[in-house]
């Protein structure tokens, strides 16, 4: 199948069509209004649900519907919208509804503004809904890897009964560049074990998500995490360029990690050793990969698009192994590649007055 | 041509400062080339300056963010004013000069004014700037082939109303006259 | 000869006990409506859904597939199944607290999608499983834990009459109210639920029955006392009557 030029927002909608998505339900927001309306237009035709949900809130409890009959649903919305949804995210957790969600990030907080951010990777990977829970948090940096994690997404979903987020930007979600589609790759498993659609020769079944006895929730809860420790056993994804003899390791995801790239390829061509560490599932977090490579690098720069949020995670993962410095803007504030050549600059330079003491250490 | 090339085109909304962007984004896949758009959005939509960054390489585009463009196409004044600054030192920018009367700031790079709204009034109507404009960059750059754009604009209008592809000979005469206009060097440059 | 006078209705739980207060009126309308999609032989194809209060427990009752739902959203979690399974029978088990107080929204929404589902809402005028604090529907005056001098009007306004709005939505197939304070009112109210559920099968829209019930440890009163409250009291804030039936013969 031949490349086609595309949005991010419209390449989301058109592979959740392919990957065989039967119902979206959402709320208009800037910026991923075009993926409702895409799926407004398309969807019907091909005879599957679309609805304009009354909020966010209503958007996702439909999704909730619609997962537990083990069909593939999804709804998309950005960061004051996908703050609505979290009672529901937890709920689902809980009762192992599958859904898509895909969060378009824009400034905030409050209404913010619509520009491109990543200020909700807080939001997306450290809850806001109640209890402890995971998202599985799909990161794409290009509109190609937009549609191989959006189809990505609906096969986690229905083979973890979780739901999966796709966090996306507004830098993604309103560029266009080529991309090819072709056929949703993956084999789904059967839901038929414990989907509803009626106790018809089998006893009744419920997917609910209050447990009151004595000990059922945290049994529950225990279970629950014991997938999430498989999930990051067999989903975790990162990408690795040019890490091999880095000494300054970039870490930064979704649209930034792309602009890092740039950066990284201006600095090879200045004979810096710059490489770039970048998460494409955020849960799981390849937190094992990044503290190998934190071993071998003498300082590694966190660049984000919010006040420092995924920064957590690497700091965790890289645990001391070498200093992390952090530079971002955020609510709109864009990192451009001479933004970030500058920081490199900066920070290069005091790698080399270091570097002998660091490597008597090693 | 061989190479890489950004180019941020801007103007008010209405003069198709974004579907010229797209048009260049669908040339340059046609070509098997690499390239990216990245738009203003948003409340900026409706009336107001509207912009949009694309890039055009024979290599993977990391980066749909630039911090200067080899090439500027400035619809109206206000975008003339907005993005002087962002040309590359040796880099161009076209001036529809039929709106923009600014005095140009920088000498270290090469400026092409197009009385674009005048020239319009010569073609078949409706006549359109962004169009002719794109014709003066492909010719201006070699980036692209005249001939592929043209091939774009053909299979666009298969897919868009009646009404709109009944434009089709007038944009194929835009693109060409803008074309036209650098290969007969019909400015100084 | 044998005359059958009493049957476990296959739709509830061989082995599952109400667990509701002495007088409560959950137990009555949950066999009602197991009773119905017995008679409608609906109990293969049922999917039913829970909302929060003491109206959440209906998979310890039902023989029935059930899908919980949270604070108020259940309308939405019906939509979401019925728009996948068109063909299975989807209602939702609603409280004041859940339907007309934080999902009203959701509620006046799907009716006016004309959503093919069937919402019962059992309205004991407070947040009962919470102990009793005010919703939507409490009577001006009446003592709760939130309103322990009475609700006044001037400061958290007046109840909400749920079944009267949602008749005014265009997708609204039927919206009732009834009681269950004798036999005849239970007839009435079976009868009113099984016209409801009648509009899902025969998919003319959606479907409201909003059922007055007693409550009488949050009233503090006997069960007795409740539903002689329920007559005298509550009936003439919250009066009985079918509201819209589009089916009706003498339809205005």
């Amino acid at each position: 199948m031949a490349k086609v030029l595309v949005k991010g927002n419209e390449a989301i909608a058109q592979a959740a069509i392919n990957a065989g998505c039967q119902c979206y339900f959402g709320y208009p927001i800037t910026p991923q209004s075009e993926i409702g309306e895409y799926m407004g237009k398309h969807l019907p035709k091909l005879g599957r649900t679309f609805i304009t949900a009354e909020s966010e809130l209503a958007s996702i409890n439909m999704v909730i519907g619609a997962g537990t009959t083990g069909t593939k649903a999804m709804t998309s919305s950005s960061s004051c919208g996908i703050a609505l949804m979290q009672e529901a995210f937890s709920a689902m957790c809980c009762a192992e509804v599958p859904g898509v969600i895909v969060s378009v990030m824009r400034g905030g907080p409050g209404l913010g503004n619509i520009a491109p951010a990543q200020a909700d990777y807080f939001q997306a990977l450290k809850g806001g809904g109640n209890g402890d829970y995971k998202l599985i948090v799909l990161s794409p940096s290009t509109v190609q890897e937009a549609i191989d994690l959006t189809y990505k997404a609906f096969h986690l979903a229905l083979t973890y009964r979780n739901p999966v987020m796709l966090l996306a930007d507004g830098i993604l979600g309103q560029m266009m560049e080529p991309a090819e589609f072709g056929e949703y790759p993956y084999k789904d498993p059967d839901v038929s074990e414990w989907a509803l659609s009626g106790a018809n020769n089998r006893p009744a079944r419920n997917i609910v998500s209050l447990h009151m006895p004595e000990g059922a929730m945290e049994e529950l809860t225990n279970r629950i995490f014991e997938k999430y420790a498989l999930v990051a056993k067999n989903e975790t994804m990162y990408e690795d360029y040019m890490l091999k003899d880095a000494k300054l390791v970039l870490t930064a995801f979704g649209s930034v990690g792309r602009v890092a790239k740039a950066a990284v390829n201006r600095a090879r061509k200045m004979g810096m050793k710059v490489g770039l560490f970048r998460p494409i599932t955020l849960f799981p977090f390849p937190d094992k990969a990044l503290h190998q490579v934190a071993q071998n690098a003498d300082m590694i720069l966190d660049l984000e698009l919010n006040k420092g949020q995924m920064l957590l995670d690497v700091r965790s993962a890289v645990f001391g192994a070498c200093p992390v410095e952090f530079y971002g803007r955020t609510a709109g504030g864009l990192l451009t590649p001479d933004m970030i050549m500058a920081k490199i600059e900066e920070l290069y330079k005091k790698l080399d007055n270091t570097e002998e003491s660091k490597a008597g250490v090693r | 041509m061989e190479g890489e090339l950004s180019v941020i085109i801007s103007g008010f909304g209405g003069q198709g400062a974004l579907f010229a962007g797209i048009l260049l984004c669908h040339t340059a896949v046609l070509e098997g080339k690499h390239t990216t758009w990245f738009p203003s959005y948003g409340a900026e939509m409706r009336g107001g300056a509207v912009n949009c960054a694309v890039n055009i390489s024979d290599h993977d585009v990391p980066s749909p963010i630039i911090d200067k463009a080899d090439a500027v196409i400035a619809l109206n004044d206000a975008s003339q004013e907005k993005f002087e600054n962002k040309v590359k030192p040796g880099g161009f920018m076209i001036i529809n000069s039929s709106l923009s009367h600014h005095k140009p700031k920088r000498t270290d790079i090469k400026y092409i004014n197009i009385p674009l709204n005048e020239l319009a009034q010569k073609l078949t109507q409706p006549a359109f700037v962004n169009v002719m404009a794109l014709g003066a960059f492909i010719e201006k750059t070699g980036i692209l082939k005249l001939e592929s754009i043209k091939e774009v604009m053909k299979e666009m209008a298969k897919t868009v109303s009646a009404k709109k592809a009944a434009l089709l000979p007038n944009n194929l005469e835009c693109v060409e006259f803008g074309a036209n206009i650098i290969k007969n060097q019909l400015v100084t440059v | 000869m044998e005359t059958l006078v009493y049957k476990r209705p296959e739709s509830l739980l061989k082995d599952g006990h109400f667990t509701f207060c002495p007088g409560c009126g959950h137990g009555v309308i949950l066999r009602i409506i197991a009773e119905l999609i017995d008679e409608f032989n609906l109990q293969k194809d049922t999917i039913a859904i829970s909302s929060v209060g003491c109206s959440i427990f209906l998979e310890k009752f039902f023989n029935l597939d059930v899908a919980g739902a949270s604070h108020g959203r259940s309308p939405c979690v019906a939509t979401g199944i019925k728009r996948c399974k068109p063909d299975k029978f989807v209602f939702t088990y609603q409280g004041d607290g859940d339907a007309a107080t934080i999902g009203f929204n959701e509620t006046i929404h799907t009716a006016c999608r004309g959503e093919h589902i069937t919402t019962i809402m059992i309205n004991n005028t407070n947040f009962g499983m919470t102990g009793g604090q005010a919703s939507a529907t409490t009577l001006v005056g009446q003592v709760t834990t939130t309103t322990p001098m009475g609700r006044k009007p001037e400061l958290t306004g007046y109840p909400l009459h749920a079944a009267e709005i949602v008749s005014k939505c265009d997708g609204t197939a039927f919206a009732a109210r009834v009681a269950i304070t004798d036999t005849k009112h239970i007839r009435q109210a079976k009868e009113a639920i099984k016209k409801a559920f009648e509009m899902q099968i025969k998919g003319l829209g959606y479907s409201f029955v909003e059922v007055l019930a007693a409550c009488p440890t949050n009233w503090h009163m006997t069960p007795v006392e409740s539903v002689e409250h329920i007559s005298n009291v509550i009936e003439t804030v919250h009066t009985l009557g079918v509201f819209k039936d589009i089916t009706a013969k003498e339809n205005l």
